[in-house]
């Protein structure tokens, strides 16, 4: 069982193919990752000449509170970790450990975005006060967007490996692979984006 | 890990539309979405070519009395917007890629036929909501190129919309550069080397790099700038603190590699029509590949030679000048090697071949003024004049364009299984090449000598030389005519091709005209040389 063979049209083209194929479907969403990684190329390297060719207006505030981003990171790097071990519970047929792991994670992600709304708000800048807080607001909702997306993907998968009736497990570990590998995307370009908004 | 496809086998053909119906269904046929593609692009491609026929019927006299001038500007960012998001990338990469790749790999499909499908149906809607906006509240009048601050500053709701349809247009070219990337690298038939593929597939690969590679990043300056449009920040306002040259490096980050995403798929075309037509092998297939490769190498770090106007500092304007003058290397390479499979050949004189001489002559002209274009002092000197849109024109219609008819001459009877009237297509070409001079040549001088572009009105001296060069487009509206004429009446008429009325040996000719629909009764063939010409020829004798 593929998520494939649950779509029914993809069964009615390949009808006639009595044969088996190489699974490139990681191979197309690396493919992906990568696009999505220069999306966010083009932001860092927007910010970083902001950053160097354009001064804010005096009095403008840029020094940004480290506690709560470096909990983020934090947060974020803990969820790969326990992402991962969802992946190896599967692996032994653990279904319900997985799943277990899979709403620790997605719990995390929803940590991270309540922590990222909590800075939001009592930030002292908004949207449209100067270049750097329209970049900055830029950047992290945009992260923010993936990462609300992934803990959406992250709850769908940890529904379907319920033991009766799911649909991920370990004959079909090719979602849960899916999120994990973009999961670890999002957590890795937060890490630079911590690095060079935050740290820099 | 491997995917077991379900082997129950189900009645496919009753569950599909059939006949002409198929192409308006959710096919995942890649080639009944070749087709989709070719015809959505060339219906789009008229509307497109009616904005130009009336920027020409302004330009025929130096006052704004044919329309007024903020029409004008709508008109002539449709245009520029039309032609090469929804005419030359989709058909250029989305149509032949979608129809010929499967064959060349020796596929029975895409690696992802549900996202192709995804990928072509993203066009229709955003094409028409592009061409809609004109009814809303006007179009966007800042240009192909949306440059702010006069994109911020013209009438809002046409400019998001066209932010709108560029971000779908260009999220449709990411999702079939994916999948070509993917059928390329991975749906290889067994025993089918990297080196044995036809020259399309490695344009289709670089090109699909460069898809992937930049696209993304024009969706995110596009993005940046609805939000200085909608929610008034200042990534792009001067007023606000921001600004304008940062959105044209990561603009032309994109778009000068858009221009090689619009001619390296023509070029692998032409590689594939040439040897057929001149029964002679590609001259120089390694030097090819390399070639492909390496234009899309330098490609992608040439994009400031767009900006030598924008206060871009010594150091950039030299790199970028020796970057540019780079990639005339690889592409004199590859037309080295074009001749050179002509020189000797038997070469067929239809229409096919007559377009694809075209494509050189007027490739070779693009290219020299190209390289002139990279010069700091010669492009301070035409930036945004008509030259620069003569030399543009000429490398897409000149150059991609040329060869999207000489594809259509060559892979008809493939497609239909009929024959286009070789009589009407020369009267094409003939009309078609004539138009396109007479409209595009005198431009230069018009550059030259000082004309710019985008702007309605223009000093009196220049009126002749408009009015030659419009004359030039009404041939290249004229020129449709017996194209369309031709189409259709073979279509229903035409003589019947037989499965490979050219004797070429590429695969998609080793299976019937109209291909079945898994292209292959049986196993695909495994084609080790597919430009082996004399070679086949002599040992049948």
């Amino acid at each position: 069982m593929t998520t494939l063979d649950s779509s029914k049209e993809i069964q009615k083209n390949n009808s006639e193919v009595n044969e088996k194929h190489e699974d490139f479907r990681m191979f197309g969403l690396i493919t992906f990752l990568i696009a999505d990684g220069m999306t966010f190329a083009g932001f860092f390297a927007a910010y970083l000449t902001y950053k160097a060719v354009n001064p804010l207006p005096d009095g403008a505030i840029y020094e940004l509170e480290l506690p709560i981003p470096t909990l983020n990171t934090i947060l974020l790097l803990v969820s790969s970790a326990t992402f991962h071990k969802a992946g190896k519970a599967l692996l032994k047929d653990k279904n319900s450990d997985s799943q277990r792991w899979l709403f620790f994670t997605a719990f995390l992600g929803i940590i991270f975005l309540i922590c990222q709304l909590f800075e939001y708000f009592h930030l002292p800048f908004g949207l449209t006060d100067n270049l750097f807080a329209s970049t900055f607001y830029a950047l992290t909702g945009f992260h923010g967007l993936h990462v609300t997306l992934g803990t959406l993907m992250i709850l769908i998968i940890a529904w379907q490996s319920r033991i009766n009736g799911g649909r991920v497990n370990r004959q079909n570990m090719f979602p849960l692979e899916a999120v994990e590998l973009y999961w670890h995307f999002v957590d890795g370009i937060w890490v630079i984006l911590f690095i060079i908004l935050y740290l820099l | 890990m491997t995917i077991s496809i379900d082997t129950q086998k189900t009645n496919n053909e009753s569950l599909q539309p059939k006949g002409w119906l198929r192409y308006f269904s959710f096919s995942l046929d890649h080639k009944v979405i070749g087709i989709q593609y070719l015809v959505c692009g060339f219906l789009f491609y008229l509307i497109g070519g009616t904005l130009a026929s009336a920027i020409r019927i302004e330009l025929a006299s130096p006052m704004s009395d044919f329309m007024p001038r903020d029409v004008y500007n709508q008109v002539l960012t449709l245009h520029g917007t039309i032609m090469i998001f929804l005419w030359i990338v989709p058909v250029v990469n989305g149509a032949f890629g979608n129809y010929l790749i499967p064959f060349y790999v020796g596929a029975r499909d895409m690696a992802f036929p549900r996202l192709n499908a995804v990928a072509f149906w993203l066009i229709p809607p955003s094409g028409l909501m592009l061409v809609a906006s004109y009814f809303v509240e006007g179009a966007a009048q800042a240009g192909w190129t949306a440059y702010p601050p006069l994109s911020i500053t013209t009438p809002q709701s046409g400019q998001i919309i066209w932010i709108l349809s560029v971000l779908l247009l260009g999220g449709s070219s990411i999702f079939g550069g994916i999948n070509f990337i993917a059928t390329i690298i991975k749906l290889r038939r067994p025993g089918l080397k990297l080196m044995q593929l036809p020259m399309y597939c490695w344009a289709m690969l670089g090109t699909s790099l460069l898809v992937v590679l930049s696209t993304p990043v024009l969706a995110g300056t596009l993005i940046l700038l609805s939000f200085d449009i909608i929610a008034k920040t200042g990534f792009f306002n001067p007023v606000l603190g921001g600004n304008v040259v940062v959105y044209q490096h990561l603009f032309w980050f994109y778009s000068h590699p858009a221009v090689y995403i619009m001619v390296l798929p023509a070029f692998g075309l032409v590689s594939e029509i040439l040897p057929v037509h001149a029964r002679k092998p590609l001259f120089g297939y390694t030097t090819m590949v390399f070639s492909i490769m390496g234009i899309v190498v330098l490609g992608l770090v040439v994009w400031a030679h767009h900006m030598f106007t924008s206060g871009t500092p010594p150091w950039m304007r030299l790199f970028f000048t020796i970057a540019t003058a780079f990639i005339a290397v690889p592409t004199g390479i590859k037309f080295f090697n074009w001749v050179a499979t002509l020189w000797g050949g038997k070469i067929s004189i239809n229409s096919a071949m007559l377009f694809s001489c075209g494509f050189i002559i007027n490739f070779v002209f693009g290219g020299i003024t190209g390289v002139a274009l990279a010069q700091v002092p010669f492009d301070i000197h035409v930036h945004d004049t008509y030259f620069v849109v003569a030399h543009f024109h000429y490398i897409v219609y000149g150059g991609t364009v040329f060869i999207i008819f000489s594809s259509i001459y060559h892979w008809f009877p493939k497609v239909t299984g009929k024959m286009l009237n070789e009589k009407l297509g020369i009267l094409h070409f003939i009309i078609t090449f004539i138009g396109f001079n007479l409209c595009f040549a005198p431009q230069h001088w018009l550059g030259l000598n000082g004309m710019p572009r985008r702007v309605a009105e223009y000093d009196p001296q220049f009126q002749l030389v408009n009015q030659i060069s419009s004359l030039g487009a009404l041939l290249m509206a004229i020129s449709t005519i017996p194209f369309l004429i031709n189409v259709f009446l073979s279509v229903r008429n035409g003589k019947d091709s037989g499965d490979n009325p050219w004797n070429a040996l590429t695969p998609e000719w080793l299976t019937s005209s109209p291909p079945p629909v898994e292209n292959w009764e049986g196993d695909a063939p495994l084609v080790e040389e597919p430009y082996g010409y004399g070679k086949q020829f002599s040992e049948q004798k």
